[in-house]
């Protein structure tokens, strides 16, 4: 394991950051890395590497939260940060515990990314596009992006804890525009995971077929049906429906502030029973995976909801204090320059047991929504929308005539109480999310569900 | 953190771009930038947290004939920056020739004053704090129905910027800009409704603490009791908080990248009509008051005022050097950075929807039966910035015989961005800065028809 301070470094810090009292401290030193690089036109463009290095001092008294940060890893730079964040306070010092170092196995990475020449990474969005316009004709523009990412990180607390991990994440995307006289449509797909270059090595290039196979399909599309109808969401990224709709208001930080839904719910059933749910941050290699979270915590699997019954909470270490419980692991922050907030890992719908052309077939008249732009919430009211990006009728228990424009909305308790269907293809998707302006890499995943109920936002009458 | 900086910004930009040239480069571009910054968030009367904060990096362009790469990083020692240089001359090599790719030349800049406050170095963090409790104060003693805020937040930065190219471009500028919010939480008829409460300033003196508290609290408890809407079609009176996200997507679509590339609704439409008369729209990068205000842009470029839509005609796209290049024509100083980490693109700066002669009241009375809209949400995923089609989450109150009725909420309001605009009948007189969709002034807009989902 790279430790970006040395032990000693770190207990100084830790120790100044106490030195006008406060119950907790900690020091999160980072090193950041990445390349990215894209196609548009089918040329190579947008080439470009980042490198930066800096530090987070927190001091925790009462229910106040100080916080400074800096660049670099310089000893004399992080003190500084550390007397900044310990200045408003007027106690005398806290002795922080001495520092054990607590190992981790970082989620392994068979091809380091920083390892592959830039022209194997350009070949490879080359493959993309190619494979993408070779789709038809109608493909009027492809643009790709390949992105790689590396975050090492030293994490050292007033609790006695020294521990870090070495994360790397690879992605790519594809956006493609199809075109047939006036009528112009969209497509996208994105390939994602905690892993290096060897999860490109295996037909990517698929990934620019499937784009394009939407943009092509959607030609063919009319708008979208407007009003409350049973809708059918399809697996993997479909699991952001229930990201929005139950996932944000478990955050703990959100029920500590009396601005969640779901408050007073734990035990309670929320859904009908044949529906369980996790948060898992030790998935394999998956997008939202870490060793640990950042705030040292060993990432977990947290049962949500068991049979339809409400368990559990996410949270993050000053949550989970509050609550006499134990993290849950869910503690993130997408920089060094971010203080840690409850935050989901990868977080699913359990597959069930529908197969989903039975769930399709059993709706008279409806929605299948296939693709996703992502989704929105409001955690305190619960109001939720999800954009649809690929949609479908289904008339008579059948699919028919593709749909754009759509955004489906309802209510969290409402929406998550009306599924009465989940099937059994589970598999999982990539996703950033944006929380308290910080983003971080999540997963979802689902199979097929179904919602009885839910307002479909289109322009048909 | 009221310290000198320990490294000038204009001399680390001018050794980037001497180590960039002595890397191969042909040519090359360094924009260094310090941001000094703290934000107080504020619950139940007390600090839930206090951030101080400095970052100082660099961003490196680097041409090879007509192949561009970018390097940045935090290291401003003279390793560090013959490093970066290194790398950004090693990523050219990696992109395709492209034969419009060349830095801009120098023009001259004409210095750009009332772009900072010497309240934001002034106020102190116990100051600022109380700001934010003021707020949060005011919120909670305005109604009793307010049941609490979910989060009371000050925040302020001060960014300086130095730009330096082998072309011969050198300037550097200072701007401060400082802001404070509200969640609002009111209580009522079994249920639990937000409401937010904003103001932007370039110092913080400048923010009135009791009026962005009153307008969380009002927000929030004029929804309580909120139900869906019919389905139908009807006139919509957008809020200059909704107005400002679509002017910000509209802003957007009027890059000449995205237009040039086929990607927008306004391609191939300059000179048409795009929009009704009522409906005019400038792009101006030098107002004071604007928080995205700067003598130049991010590569170097003046800034200025475009017309970009006026009576009803689409009159410009918004170009950077590269995109202007393209085309022929010139730059409009809209080459935009979120920082030293990314690379300039085509955006707009502060965008300004005209005003009308109207009070919100009369443009209520001359919707007579609609929606009026408070509120959108998902406009990241419900929009497609392609073809302009648009379905996004709304809240607002019903508009009943010209007047505002019962809140409605978990319903939809769709269409086409064009098709919009030509729609806009009516816009309001009162205006606002809004910090949605970049940094937007628009008044209320009336929209004549769009479809809206509720039941």
């Amino acid at each position: 394991m790279t430790e970006l301070l040395d032990q000693e470094v770190a207990a100084r810090v830790l120790s100044r950051a106490l030195a006008n009292g406060g119950r907790f401290a900690e020091v999160f030193a980072e090193r950041r890395g990445g390349m990215s690089l894209a196609i548009d036109e089918s040329r190579i463009e947008s080439v470009q590497s980042g490198a930066e290095e800096g530090a987070g001092v927190r001091v925790v008294d009462g229910a106040t939260t100080y916080f400074a940060h800096v660049d670099g890893l310089e000893p004399a730079e992080l003190e500084r940060a550390a007397d900044e964040a310990a200045s408003a306070l007027r106690a005398g010092r806290t002795e922080p515990r001495p520092l054990t170092a607590r190992p981790v196995t970082p989620v392994p990475i068979e091809v380091a990314p920083e390892d592959v020449p830039a022209a194997r990474k350009a070949e490879l969005l080359r493959e993309l596009d190619q494979r993408g316009r070779a789709m038809g004709g109608e493909i009027a523009q492809l643009t790709a992006s390949y992105a790689e990412a590396r975050r090492v990180v030293t994490i050292a607390n007033s609790e006695g804890l020294f521990t870090g991990d070495d994360r790397t994440r690879t992605r790519i995307g594809v956006q493609t525009v199809a075109r047939r006289g006036d009528k112009v449509e969209t497509g996208a797909e994105t390939l994602g995971a905690h892993r290096g270059f060897e999860l490109l090595e295996n037909d990517a290039g698929l990934i620019a077929e499937q784009a394009a196979k939407k943009a092509l399909t959607l030609l063919d599309s009319r708008p979208a049906p407007s009003g409350s109808m049973p809708v059918v969401v399809g697996g993997g990224f479909g699991g952001v429906l229930f990201h929005e709709m139950t996932g944000h208001g478990l955050e703990i930080d959100h029920i500590h502030k009396g601005a969640s839904v779901y408050i007073g719910k734990l035990g309670e059933m929320v859904a009908q029973p044949l529906l369980n749910a996790y948060d898992d941050g030790r998935l394999p290699n998956e997008w939202g995976s870490d060793a640990i979270d950042d705030e040292g915590q060993p990432t977990q699997q947290t049962k949500v909801i068991e049979d339809g019954r409400l368990i559990s909470y996410l949270y993050d270490h000053l949550g989970a204090e509050k609550d006499g419980v134990a993290s849950t692991g869910n503690g993130r922050r997408e920089s060094f320059r971010d203080l840690p907030i409850p935050r989901m890992t990868n977080t699913y719908i359990a597959p069930g047991e529908s197969t989903p052309a039975a769930m399709i077939e059993e709706v008279k008249n409806g929605f299948y929504a296939v693709s996703f732009g992502g989704g929105q919430v409001d955690p305190a009211t619960g109001d939720f929308v999800f954009g649809v990006s690929e949609g479908y009728l289904i008339e008579d228990g059948k699919v028919t005539a593709p749909c754009t424009g759509a955004t489906l909305i309802g209510n969290c308790l409402d929406a998550l109480a009306a599924i009465d269907a989940v099937g059994d293809d589970f598999f999982m998707k990539t996703g950033m999310c944006g929380k308290g302006g910080q983003k971080v890499p999540v997963g979802t995943g689902q199979g097929h569900v179904r919602v009885g109920k839910m307002t479909v936002g289109g322009t048909q009458l | 953190m009221g310290e000198l900086p320990s490294v000038e910004l204009s001399p680390a930009a001018a050794r980037a771009v001497e180590a960039t040239l002595g890397a191969g480069a042909s040519a090359a571009e360094a924009y260094a930038s310090r941001d000094t910054g703290r934000e107080v968030r504020v619950h139940g009367g007390e600090v839930e947290s206090l951030t101080a904060a400095t970052q100082t990096g660099i961003g490196i362009r680097a041409w090879d004939g007509h192949r561009v790469g970018y390097a940045y990083g935090t290291d401003l020692s003279d390793a560090g920056v013959a490093a970066l240089a290194a790398r950004a001359a090693e990523m050219a090599a990696a992109a395709d020739e492209d034969e419009f790719a060349a830095p801009p030349a120098p023009a001259e800049i004409e210095a750009l004053s009332g772009l900072d406050s010497p309240s934001v170095a002034e106020w102190n963090a116990g100051q600022v704090a109380e700001l934010a409790l003021a707020v949060e104060r005011t919120a909670l003693a305005a109604d009793p129905r307010v049941a609490g805020v979910e989060t009371a937040v000050y925040a302020d930065s001060t960014e300086q910027v130095a730009i330096a190219s082998s072309t011969g471009i050198a300037a550097s500028y200072e701007a401060s800009n400082c802001f404070a919010y509200l969640q609002a939480l009111a209580e009522g008829d079994g249920g639990r409704e937000t409401g937010l409460g904003f103001g932007l300033a370039r110092g913080p003196e400048d923010l009135d603490p009791e009026a962005i508290g009153a307008e969380g609290a009002e927000r929030a408890v004029a929804m309580i009791g909120a139900g869906k809407p019919a389905s139908r079609s009807c006139p919509v009176v957008l809020d200059p908080t909704v107005a400002a996200s679509f002017a910000g997507l509209i802003g957007g679509a009027l890059g000449a990248r995205a237009v040039q590339r086929g990607r927008s609704p306004f391609a191939g439409r300059l000179g048409d009509e795009v929009a009704s008369t009522s409906f005019a729209l400038h792009d101006d990068g030098r107002d004071p008051a604007g928080a995205a205000s700067a003598p130049f842009d991010g590569e170097g470029v003046p800034r200025r005022r475009t017309a970009l839509i006026e009576g009803g005609a689409l009159r410009t796209y918004l170009y950077d050097t590269y995109t202007a290049n393209r085309e022929g024509t010139s730059s409009t100083g809209s080459a935009a950075r979120s920082g030293y980490r990314s690379l300039p693109s085509v955006s707009a700066s502060n965008l300004i929807v005209a005003a009308g002669d109207l009070s919100t009241e009369e443009l209520l009375a001359q919707a007579g039966d609609g929606v009026f809209v408070t509120d959108v949400a998902g406009l990241h995923s419900g929009v497609n910035p392609v073809t302009g089609v648009f379905s996004v989450g709304a809240s607002g109150r019903t508009i009943r015989d010209g007047t505002l009725a019962e809140p409605v909420r978990e319903f939809t309001i769709a269409g086409e961005l064009v098709a919009m605009l030509r729609a806009v009948v009516a816009a309001g007189s009162e205006t606002r800065w809004v910090p949605f969709g970049g940094s937007v002034q628009t008044p209320p807009l009336l929209v004549s028809e769009l479809s809206v989902s509720g039941t």
